[in-house]
């Protein structure tokens, strides 16, 4: 979020779209009632189903799945065409008046440099003209018909209210009234926050869906505004601290990134990532990148690492490809892969295509599943009838299970959606026999340093250097840990602008990034958390609600990332003058008297940059100012662009229906074999999405008697119109067929999923709710991933849970 | 059942006065469900459980979200889920949470035979003392709501009890705690009535021109009362009664007993008559459905 779950309070319309707040985020959703209560906010739902979040709006208009991106480019070419944007915010805070290199051109779906047979884009062209100066050229005037505003207004204006009631369904009407709603928003002092989740992120296009999303906020002013911003509801209480803390195969902690293997050159690797402002005046915060980087490796090798071997560079990893969860499966079914530690993770039930992950998960040669849960994953080698058919003489993976621990039988921090890190105290002691996940990993880790001590090994230094100055070596604590992310000063650490000011004495905890250096002499674990747990004690740990200025940023309850800020870009609250657009949400403000920016939250900005510096609030963006253009951050392009799912009812997408090239993502990686099994409307004329249900929490409650009694049986829904059609009745099983699999479940006829015409065509929506599987209390079920196609999204390689097809048939 | 004997305001089929000595009585209280703000996710239902040790089966789906699908001895509220359009081309999915509505005037108690079996406080609480209940099923019956359930396990009758234990001692129900959105709370029976008429401002103003407050008056009013958006369409809501009612049936009961009880007949006397009346529900029932 950038915003966080107190602050929806302060907002005057809520749009919940690509989530069910509601349903799977309920003790949030307090704070739209809130806002519903207090303010009169209003609240309007987008999705496929009339979910439990449609049944509290004031507005709901349904949508097919996986056409985000369309109705979203009409929201935008509604805001550009009626001119109904925040004028001052766009012009300053954004990049509108930057100019686009010549060659930048978008036509037939695709965008300059395409290579279709590798399906990647060479992106040179997408970039900026740059003045002679070294910075970006710009036309404050907005006219120049290569500035950002002309290039992306002539963008959508393809996508016209008829042409989102072609691709997404949603009647015209419906349509248009929730673009007055979200325009209303664009007046200084009007919000909007945007609630969503995984119905945006599990799309081949789901990254692109949310940056549409932002865009639209960022027209409208609404991004740094209490009220306002792009609200990521997290699936997991800990799902936060898993990016920050880097448990993506290409990060480290802090959203450093690995090297790749072209980058065996230190320099060059830091210098690519230091970025330069490009434009004058702006701060382009990741020009600390090596403070970050080097007390990261601090942190990790200690006194092994120094200036003169580049801080362990060479004992990084270097990347030849991702390997994020759908490559290692991949790289599993062809037999590459000897061993997988599964921790925390229930692969068999949260992985695409069940089939393909069964038989993955059959050519290890061993398997280590660390868990407090009996998983379907740990079993998937056992035959449970027709829920799990499969031969176990014909397995050979040796399955080792260790049980661990659970959140509340230990010490430790959650990080929120919020981007709270909220410390939690053991409420109960653990089953005999289990051990903490640290405990488990030291374990696991001392044993193989033990080994490459005494037998050596084809390249041990990585393994060898580790700083491992954990009082029990076997048992780090979770409080140990958290001092070691939050960082410390290794040598006095001086006031750069009065070296014999000593800011933090050699051994101290640090106060916050800002005392990071690049010379070796702090250690940092994760950046983004230095100061969490400083001189000053635990600060996660904090439960003080006190809410001085009365808008909900309660700087003493537990700690944010970063720097304790509540609500990200806060400087874009206030005009360029630096008074708050809105005074009665004021967040942040320019005190003139006292030379510095402060108020209810963390001023996310160099605190003393008054105005007239000119410094603009995007402070993380060399640019200084927010993109709608995305340079070459995004694999399918600088701007969204529609795509339909890898599965799709169309045959063509409508908005290039020539180009059969540019259906689905064109940048999207697809692994050779799947492309057969992709579904195809005639067989599986349905579209089916998969999601949660608040009576449970993924595949964790299933464990549970008092969710098994609320949700006991696996079911299905389907709208009247179809089930009158194939003669279902409420309560019947049927079955439900993608190219992938079946599921058989309980049929749950219900209005709440209508018939949409896509394209003139009759379309109907098919939802499956994932709790069920073969453990647990709840009733055996089919796991629901059984249905989905093995393709993702071209940058996150996110699944595509959320669109596919199926046919459906009463058994 | 943590209130003292002190706190009784009314017994069942006892002729003895309640204790009047306080000089100053309970203050009513009242749960107001505000179903314009219930997303229906059932913590209120685990809360429940959890608070009264009670564990129902592991059940099946019938077709709906509704589970456990009725009130049981061991579920003493459920979430009723309906679909209706009442405008066109708008759908709402109302969730009413169901369970015991503590009426001012308790068909239950007045047809309860069992002395003592069903008591009110005077905050307004109807409780079941299951260690007199008989399980003879008569508060059924007299129920205008169809709350009670009579368990397989000890044949007494069971449902809500307002939390009368918590609330005994300060603390609110169970289910209020954990309501995450706001939609239950708990307090006085007249801040509550505030409350509502602030909630059916909202309402109001945001298009539903007929939302209310349900507390019907043909059972003395109710300590468990409901918002509705649509006040004048309660059956819209899982077939809420519009005007419910104490049952003809136990007004005769209560007429018979009295003086029957004054006399002091003997408990044999007592069970024969109770044969006789059991009789008549069923008729009763059968009427009704043909209705
Ligand atoms: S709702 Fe039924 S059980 Fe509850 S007090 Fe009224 S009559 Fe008695
Ligand atoms: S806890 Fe509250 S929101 Fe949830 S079902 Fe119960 S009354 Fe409704």
């Amino acid at each position: 979020m950038t915003n966080h779950w107190v602050d929806i309070k302060n907002t005057d319309l809520v749009l919940i779209m690509g989530g069910n707040a509601a349903e799977a985020h309920p003790c949030g959703f307090k704070w739209v009632t809130e806002a519903k209560a207090h303010r009169k906010a209003r609240l309007i739902v987008v999705d496929p189903r009339f979910t439990r979040s449609a049944a509290m709006s004031d507005f709901y208009a349904p949508i097919r799945a996986g056409s985000d991106i369309a109705f979203l480019g009409g929201v935008i070419n509604y805001l550009l065409g009626h001119d109904r944007i925040h004028h001052e915010y766009v012009k300053h805070y954004t990049d509108f008046s930057f100019l686009v290199k010549d060659e930048f051109a978008f036509a037939n779906g695709l965008f300059t440099g395409y290579d279709a047979e590798k399906r990647k884009y060479d992106k040179s062209s997408w970039g900026y003209q740059i003045g002679d100066d070294g910075y970006v050229r710009v036309d404050p005037t907005l006219q120049n018909p290569r500035c950002v505003y002309q290039l992306m207004k002539a963008h959508y204006s393809r996508y016209t209210p008829e042409m989102v009631a072609t691709i997404c369904g949603t009647p015209k009407e419906a349509f248009l009234k929730v673009c007055a709603a979200i325009a209303d928003t664009a007046a200084p002092d009007k919000t909007m926050t945007i609630m969503y989740a995984l119905g945006w992120t599990q799309h081949s296009v789901g990254s692109q869906m949310i940056r549409t999303g932002a865009m639209v906020q960022l027209l409208l002013g609404n991004i740094g505004v209490a009220g306002g911003g792009m609200n990521a509801l997290r699936g997991h209480s800990n799902i936060q601290g898993l990016t920050d803390l880097g448990l993506l195969s290409n990060l480290m902690p802090g959203y450093l990134t690995l090297p790749n293997d072209a980058e065996q050159d230190y320099a060059a690797y830091v210098g690519k990532r230091t970025l330069k402002p490009l434009r004058p005046g702006q701060l382009s915060y990741w020009q600390n990148y090596p403070r970050f980087h080097v007390s990261l490796m601090k942190a990790w090798f200690g006194d092994a690492v120094t200036a003169d071997n580049n801080w362990g560079y060479d004992w990084l990893p270097k990347l030849d490809k991702g390997y994020d969860l759908m490559q290692m499966f991949e790289d599993m079914g062809q037999g590459k892969v000897n061993g997988y530690v599964c921790q925390g993770f229930n692969p068999l039930g949260s992985a695409p295509c069940k089939v393909k992950v069964s038989n993955s998960l059959s050519k290890l040669k061993f398997m280590v599943v660390i868990d407090p849960l009996v998983t379907e994953t740990s079993e998937f080698w056992q035959n449970h009838g027709e829920y799990n058919d499969v031969d176990p003489a014909k397995i050979q993976t040796e399955v080792f299970r260790l049980p661990s621990t659970c959140f509340a039988e230990e010490n430790g921090s959650l990080i929120n959606s919020g981007r709270w890190l909220q410390w939690h105290w053991k409420a109960a002691e653990p089953p005999a026999e289990t051990l903490s996940d640290q405990e488990i990993m030291a374990g696991i880790f001392l044993r193989v340093r033990a080994l490459y001590q005494k037998e050596g090994g084809a390249f041990p230094d990585p393994i060898l250097n580790v700083a491992w100055k954990y009082k029990i070596p076997s048992f780090p604590s979770p409080e140990e840990l958290a001092r070691e992310f939050s960082g410390k000063a290794l040598k006095d650490v001086t006031d750069p602008k009065d070296p014999g000011r000593v800011l933090v004495k050699a051994g101290e905890q640090l106060s916050g990034f800002a005392d990071l250096r690049d010379d070796g002499s702090t250690s940092c674990g994760c950046w983004l958390f230095a100061g969490s747990w400083s001189e000053k004690g635990n600060l996660m740990a904090r439960r003080d609600n006190a809410d001085p200025y009365g808008v909900g940023q309660t700087l003493n309850w537990a700690y944010a990332w970063p720097a304790n800020r509540r609500i990200l870009y806060n400087r874009a609250s206030c005009d360029p003058s630096g008074k708050p657009y809105d005074p009665t949400r004021a967040i942040v403000a320019w005190d003139a008297a006292a030379g510095k920016w402060g108020g209810a939250d963390v001023p996310d900005f160099k605190i003393d940059s008054a105005p007239q510096d000119g410094m603009n609030p995007f402070i993380m963006n060399p640019e200084g100012v927010a993109r709608f253009f995305a340079v070459d951050a995004m694999a399918e392009g600088p701007f969204p662009e529609h795509y339909e799912p890898f599965e799709t009812p169309l045959a063509v997408n409508p908005l290039s229906p020539k180009n059969p090239e540019v259906r689905s993502n064109p940048a999207a990686r697809v692994f050779k074999d799947i492309w057969p099994t992709l579904g195809k409307p005639d067989a599986f004329p349905y579209v089916c999405t998969t999601y949660r249900l608040t009576e449970h929490f993924h595949f964790w409650t299933q464990h549970v008697r008092l969710d098994a009694i609320l949700q006991p049986e696996q079911f299905v829904e389907i709208g009247e119109e179809l089930a009158k059609e194939k003669g279902i009745k409420a309560g019947d099983h049927v079955r439900v067929k993608s190219s992938h699999g079946f599921i058989v479940a309980v049929a749950v006829v219900t209005k709440r999923l209508k018939a949409l015409t896509i394209d003139g065509r009759k379309t109907h929506t098919v939802g499956v709710p994932i709790h069920w599987g073969f453990m647990g209390l709840t009733r055996n079920g089919y796991i629901a991933n059984t249905l989905t196609p093995y393709v993702a999204d071209a940058n996150s390689q996110t699944p595509e849970f959320k669109a596919f097809l199926v046919n459906l048939e009463k058994v | 059942m943590a209130l003292q004997s002190l706190d009784i305001k009314a017994r069942s089929a006892t002729t003895t006065p309640p204790p009047d000595v306080r000089a100053r009585g309970a203050v009513p209280v009242a749960k107001l469900i505000d179903i314009s703000k219930c997303i229906g996710c059932k913590a209120c239902q685990v809360a429940c459980m959890e608070w009264n040790d009670l564990r129902d089966e592991v059940g099946t789906n019938a077709g709906t979200y509704d589970n456990p699908r009725d009130l049981t001895a061991q579920s003493w509220t459920v979430m009723r889920f309906s679909e209706v359009e009442v405008e066109q081309d708008r759908l709402e999915w109302l969730i009413r949470k169901d369970g015991c509505m503590h009426c001012a005037d308790p068909g239950c108690l007045k047809a309860c035979p069992a002395p003592g079996a069903i008591v009110q406080y005077a905050n307004g609480i109807v409780d079941f003392h299951e260690e007199h209940c008989i399980g003879c099923g008569y508060c059924i019956t007299g129920c205008p709501f169809n709350i009670p359930r009579i368990s397989q396990k000890d044949s007494k009758a069971y449902k809500c009890t307002l939390c009368s234990d918590r609330v005994a001692i300060g603390l609110e129900p169970a289910c209020i705690k954990t309501c995450p959105t706001g939609a239950l709370v708990f307090g006085t029976k007249d801040d509550m009535v505030l409350h509502a008429e602030g909630r059916i401002a909202d309402l109001k103003e945001r298009g539903y021109s007929h939302a209310a407050l349900y507390d019907p008056k043909g059972v003395g009013g109710t300590h468990v009362m409901y918002v509705l958006q649509h006040g004048d369409k309660p059956e819209l809501y899982a077939n809420l009664p519009r005007d419910p009612s104490i049952s003809p049936l136990v007004s005769l009961w209560k007429g018979v007993t009295k003086p029957l009880m004054s006399f002091g007949l003997g408990l044999a006397v007592f069970a024969g008559f109770f044969h006789y009346v059991t009789a008549g529900p069923k008729e009763v029932e059968e009427e009704e459905k043909t209705d």
